[in-house]
């Protein structure tokens, strides 16, 4: 139960951005730079960042939707990335996404009992009639009535539609699944709803989720581990209690301070960060985060700052960690 | 109450081939000068139909004002002639809309556009406007503002953007400024950045802040006074601290999370439901089918805005205020 489900180990993916003409490389979006992470079995990984810093590609590469530039990633001991085409559709069966936007992610020209029923027919060897019938007690799953069956997803709202494609994501029994913003674009109530089903179905079926979100009190509510990120790497990491806790790096100190909750006072006691996400194609040196640093000092415009263990699991990337200082102080 | 805003008995309907829909039905609204009023509401709640209809820049059909006046310093602007309401768009009323990655024109520069607007209602010369669009731009605190002046949208990123389009909305002296969600598709860096923006803003200029959003604890945090809307209809008002302190409708409630939100059924499903809904709306209380403490007389009669406490702005539209039985039970079902 506590072996690591799946590791992911110096992770890049690197973008090539052309130019000229004939068009040559000129330069390399570093979306994932060197990403460690480990995941174990029935547990919720949040991912948070800001937009920008390569949550997404992350997932993609995961999947082998994306191939990576180096690093690896092991399922269960296996490296995904080795594997050839046969091979990765059986992956597929381990591992699914829920998209972040069901507008898009369900064919409009295809009813709801195709969507359901695609990778069911590509998957397996089945008869159109127990496809259906496996469809039927899918959606039953996710709350959605027999009648939906035959309707398109204009029909649904956008509850209604994460709930397919969940549906969807469920098909083929996966242990992983992954949320890319599973409630960003439905509202507040709809959202409530849909974060209890993930946690039914994770329960009932002992998934293992990687939820990403920009959304704290999502993470909050789902996550045992969070990864902090920011431009392509990991600034902090550690078991979501021990997290919000003690935000250890000032970036997640920044993160938390910036969200009004329901304990926030007034506007005065939100901080905003200054400046804006840096281009992932000219990294700032030293420390990616200096740039927007309230408490920088002159060693992170140099060099690289090296992972600091707080606590046992709980790790952060920052130099003023190194004395002994907790992040609250420096805000 | 000052005569400064003021929404009575505003009725709109959207006429659609499914029937008509009541979108709006609020009884009074008042906004004092100077504050920050909040409106709250999920989507689909009319928010931002009630923004608009402000403005008279709803697209009718489908909509349709029925009934009722909005009056702003004496004047009704639903019976404002076109050419009327044009002087007020902008110069005394202007709104920040939703996206801020559709709102500006991708084939103009920032510049040309704050100018664009400026010399619309201002009658100045190019140069006054520019050093007007300039002022703008350092106003809503852009670094580099020559610069930004003559660059497109699609080199400034989110957050910039909504800047410029606060500077535009600002840039004719409006007095009231409708933010209808300015924050939404921002992160949430970027989005703390401009509340204190438009907060700024406000105590500088002092305008009046009309901020429309579906997250409850930011409109909590920016307004003096909040509206909760549901299905069109003001169902809680009063001081965000009051609302905060003591929700007393079951929707605000589910909305701040004291109690675990209604399990929404899945409707519209069956037309049958719709049709029900569309019959039922001035007959039963708009909150009926999802509340968990609904009672007899909800299903009878459609509750009215009633004072919580004698001497307060607290106003909640719910009949189980009338018996006090909200109060009792919010100690038992509290925390």
């Amino acid at each position: 139960m506590n072996q690591p489900a799946l590791v992911i180990k110096n992770l890049k993916k690197y973008f090539p951005v052309y130019s000229g003409f004939p068009p040559r490389v000129k330069n390399w979006i570093k979306a994932v730079d060197g990403v460690t992470l480990n995941i174990k079995k029935g547990e919720t990984l949040g991912i948070v960042g800001e937009s920008g810093c390569g949550k997404s590609t992350l997932v993609n590469t995961i999947l082998r939707l994306e191939e990576p530039t180096s690093g690896e990633v092991a399922l269960e001991g296996q490296d995904i990335f080795r594997l050839n085409k046969k091979e990765v559709a059986k992956l597929r069966k381990e591992i699914q996404i829920v998209f972040q936007d069901p507008f898009w992610s369900l064919n409009p020209r295809w009813l709801i009992k195709d969507i359901v029923g695609e990778p069911l027919r590509v998957h397996f060897n089945l008869s159109s009639g127990e496809i259906l019938s496996k469809v039927e007690k899918l959606l039953g799953m996710v709350g959605i009535p027999k009648i939906a069956l035959y309707k398109y997803p204009h029909e649904f709202s956008g509850g209604e539609r994460q709930r397919i494609a969940i549906a969807r994501a469920l098909a083929l029994e996966p242990n992983f699944v992954i949320l890319d913003e599973p409630t960003s674009s439905i509202d507040v109530f709809s959202q409530n709803q849909i974060l209890k089903l993930l946690k039914k179905l994770k329960e009932e079926f002992n998934l293992t989720y990687i939820l990403i979100s920009h959304d704290l009190s999502v993470v909050k509510s789902m996550a045992d581990k969070i990864a902090i990120m920011y431009l392509g790497k990991v600034v902090e990491y550690g078991p979501a209690k021990k997290v919000f806790e003690s935000p250890a790096h000032p970036y997640t100190n920044a993160l938390f301070k910036a969200i009004p909750d329901a304990n926030t006072k007034d506007i005065n006691s939100i901080i905003a960060l200054e400046g804006e996400v840096p281009s992932a194609i000219n990294i700032p040196s030293g420390c990616r985060f200096h740039t927007r640093c309230p408490v920088a000092r002159e060693i992170c415009h140099k060099e690289e700052p090296p992972v600091i263990k707080l606590s046992e699991e709980h790790e952060a990337v920052c130099f003023l960690l190194k004395k002994g200082e907790r992040g609250e102080s420096w805000l | 109450m000052s005569n400064y805003f003021e929404i009575k008995d505003l009725k709109i309907n959207f006429e659609t081939s499914e029937g008509i829909k009541n979108v709006i039905d609020i009884n009074e609204l008042n906004l004092h000068k100077g504050e920050t009023f909040g409106i709250v509401g999920e989507s689909g709640s009319g928010k931002s139909v009630l923004a608009m209809s402000i403005l008279r820049i709803l697209s009718s059909p489908p909509a349709l004002i029925k009934s009722g006046k909005i009056m702003f310093k004496g004047k009704n602007l639903l019976e404002l002639k076109e050419k009327e309401i044009q002087k007020i768009r902008g110069k005394e009323i202007s709104m920040i809309f939703q996206d801020p990655r559709s709102t500006l024109n991708p084939v103009f520069t920032v510049g040309q556009q704050i100018i664009n607007v400026i010399r619309h209602n201002k009658f100045l010369s190019k140069k006054e406007a520019e050093k007007e669009a300039l002022r703008m731009i350092k106003l809503v605190k852009l670094p580099d503002a020559k610069n930004t002046l003559h660059k497109y949208p699609n080199e400034l990123s989110g957050g910039q953007r909504q800047r410029i389009i606060i500077a535009i909305a600002l840039s004719c002296g409006a007095e009231l400024l409708i933010a209808d969600e300015p924050t939404r598709n921002l992160d949430v860096t970027i989005q703390a950045g401009i509340l204190k923006l438009i907060n700024e803003l406000k105590e500088e200029l002092e305008i009046t802040v009309l901020f429309i959003a579906n997250n409850v604890n930011l409109v909590f945090i920016v307004s003096g006074r909040v509206a909760v809307l549901y299905k069109g209809k003001i169902i809680e008002i009063g001081t965000s601290q009051e609302i905060r302190e003591e929700p007393i409708h079951p929707y605000t409630r589910g909305l701040l999370g004291i109690v675990s939100p209604a399990e929404r059924e899945i409707k519209n499903l069956t037309e049958a439901n719709l049709k029900e809904g569309i019959k039922a709306e001035n007959s039963i209380c708009p909150y009926f089918y999802e509340c968990k403490k609904r009672i007899e007389i909800c299903k009878k009669i459609s509750p009215t805005l009633t004072k919580v406490k004698v001497n307060n702005g607290h106003w909640v539209s719910c009949h189980r205020v009338i018996d006090r039985e909200v109060d009792n039970e919010s100690t038992s079902i509290g925390h």
